[in-house]
């Protein structure tokens, strides 16, 4: 049975190209997949980008593990969806790197968190969650409301999220730091550019209802814009349904 | 080397190698194992032509069975939509106060509400619906927009100062920051607000000064008596039920400030049927609530 094994052991060069070979066929399993990936993810016409301020709450987001106990990923069970509304599509993470699907949930699912509760919930709860929902275990996070937002670097976040296959262009990459300060300060001058470089369904409010930048502003605007990005799984879902 | 040297003790083919006088068996690897690792491998090989698996030219290849998770989620969700549209169907077509009356579907309510309520309104109004500083008790309290089946599932359909576009808009000024008051009228507002709630009664003096900065600045939306008024969304002042609290410091703070308190929209999020059995459920816990 071992007859071929103990010849090829005597040849080096042979036993280093079976084993490569023989190695190949568990990456190739791994990446055949990826031959039909323009099959299997859906297409969005109305996708649009993360703004600055909602990429720099996501790696705030990212900072304080928050993907540790919150999935943003909605399965397709009957459970998940009667929960937390239409099934997430792999196109709604086609801007996420890395995405943040997650695995296990000790809080609830965030994938389409986006606007279902208003901007001063999100900003009590994040202080002190015990506030509004006396029996949870979600740690508060005060120092967001104390911790002032970095926002000159936000440039070089969005040139590096372009250099992994984010469509951010020129001018958005030029105006990334006006545009997180415009975001969050609905009546300041740099307000208007955000609508026009990201569309009109951006929100463009005081997320944590002061004009300087915390990191509270960032978290809250990426909060409430998840599941957001496209509209195309509740489209998909409602023709599935007909 | 000697493949087929035998050790004398267990009887198995050594390797052949000898280490200074020590030999190492060659035990073949148990029967067992090899029909195990034969099973699964056939297993994997049948599975990927059932299941949608393997990539070629055009497209992968779906697999016999034509799972499809996509297809059979909502072929689950159709399923429990036609079980549920026996009362469903009644509950987005007849009358609530109908409705309201009729126990069987009431039954059905309380079932099928309770978990709706947790998982979309109890973050606000808590669990047992009495509010939250900032988020009004809907469990006792008079409800700032009317209290009828009809208008409270209209209230959860476009919320207030929501970003729909037919959302309740109300919104109390900051008098003291906006300086609409001085220091000392928003003060004087605020002893006169705590007194007709629970306070103790103003010397007569200040209390006419006030009934009259009252009616000037307040009223409009308050209503003359104070005791609200459903057209504006402006809370009944003079009971004991206060959404930002009702110590004198709170009052103060509410005036000088302002107030606009956010009730999300829940078209979209929510099915007619569920925003009106929803509207039912909150009725049913306020007579429950003596």
């Amino acid at each position: 049975m071992f007859g071929f094994h103990y010849r090829l052991e005597r040849s080096a060069i042979g036993l280093v190209a079976f084993i490569v070979l023989v190695a190949s066929i568990g990456g190739f399993i791994e990446i055949a997949p990826l031959f039909t990936i323009d099959e299997t993810v859906e297409i969005a016409e109305d996708m649009r980008l993360y703004t600055p301020l909602e990429l720099a709450g996501r790696n705030i987001y990212i900072r304080e593990g928050c993907y540790a106990c919150h999935s943003q990923m909605i399965r397709t069970l009957r459970d998940d969806v009667d929960r937390y509304g239409p099934y997430s599509l792999a196109v709604e993470s086609s801007y996420d790197h890395p995405q943040l699907w997650g695995s296990k949930r000790t809080g609830p699912d965030l994938a389409r968190m986006g606007n279902k509760y208003s901007d001063a919930w999100h900003v009590a709860h994040l202080y002190n969650p015990r506030d509004l929902v006396p029996e949870s275990k979600m740690p508060a996070y005060r120092w967001l409301l104390r911790d002032q937002l970095r926002i000159d670097d936000l440039g070089g976040h969005l040139a590096a999220m372009r250099a992994v296959g984010v469509p951010y262009t020129d001018e958005q990459i030029a105006f990334a730091t006006q545009d997180a300060y415009g975001q969050a300060n609905p009546d300041s001058a740099e307000a208007s550019g955000v609508m026009e470089r990201y569309g009109a369904a951006t929100n463009v409010r005081l997320f944590d209802g002061t004009g300087p930048l915390t990191d509270m502003d960032a978290l809250v605007a990426y909060l409430q814009m998840l599941g957001t990005l496209t509209d195309v799984a509740h489209e998909e879902q409602a023709d599935e349904v007909e | 080397m000697a493949l087929k040297e035998r050790d004398e003790f267990s009887g198995q083919v050594t390797t052949g190698h000898e280490w200074n006088g020590i030999k190492e068996l060659n035990t073949p690897v148990p029967r067992l194992v090899w029909a195990f690792l034969g099973t699964m491998a056939l297993f994997a090989v049948v599975w990927t032509i059932l299941m949608p698996s393997w990539p070629g030219i055009n497209g992968y290849f779906r697999g016999l069975l034509g799972a499809d998770q996509h297809q059979s989620v909502e072929l689950t969700l159709a399923q429990a939509a036609a079980d549920q549209a026996r009362w469903t169907e009644r509950l987005v077509n007849e009358d609530l106060a109908t409705l309201q009356a009729d126990a069987d579907i009431m039954a059905v309510v309380r079932q099928a509400s309770s978990s709706l309520f947790i998982d979309n309104c109890a973050a606000c109004h808590g669990v047992e619906a009495t509010g939250n500083p900032g988020y009004p008790n809907i469990a006792e309290a008079p409800m700032m927009w009317g209290g009828d089946a009809d208008t409270i599932a209209e209230t959860i359909r476009v919320g207030i100062n929501a970003t729909h576009p037919e959302t309740r808009f109300a919104q109390m000024l900051a008098f003291g920051r906006d300086q609409m008051l001085a220091g000392a009228e928003v003060t004087l507002l605020a002893d006169y607000v705590a007194s007709i709630s629970h306070g103790p009664a103003l010397p007569t003096e200040q209390r006419l000064a006030a009934e009259e900065l009252f009616a000037n600045n307040c009223a409009g939306c308050h209503g003359e008596t104070a005791k609200g008024m459903v057209e504006t969304g402006a809370p009944d002042l003079t009971d004991e039920y206060w959404t930002y609290a009702g110590d004198h410091a709170a009052i103060r703070r509410s005036i000088y400030n302002g107030r606009q308190g956010t009730m999300p929209a829940w078209e979209g999020r929510l099915s007619t049927a569920q925003i009106r059995m929803l509207a039912l459920y909150v009725l049913d816990l306020r007579s429950a609530t003596p």
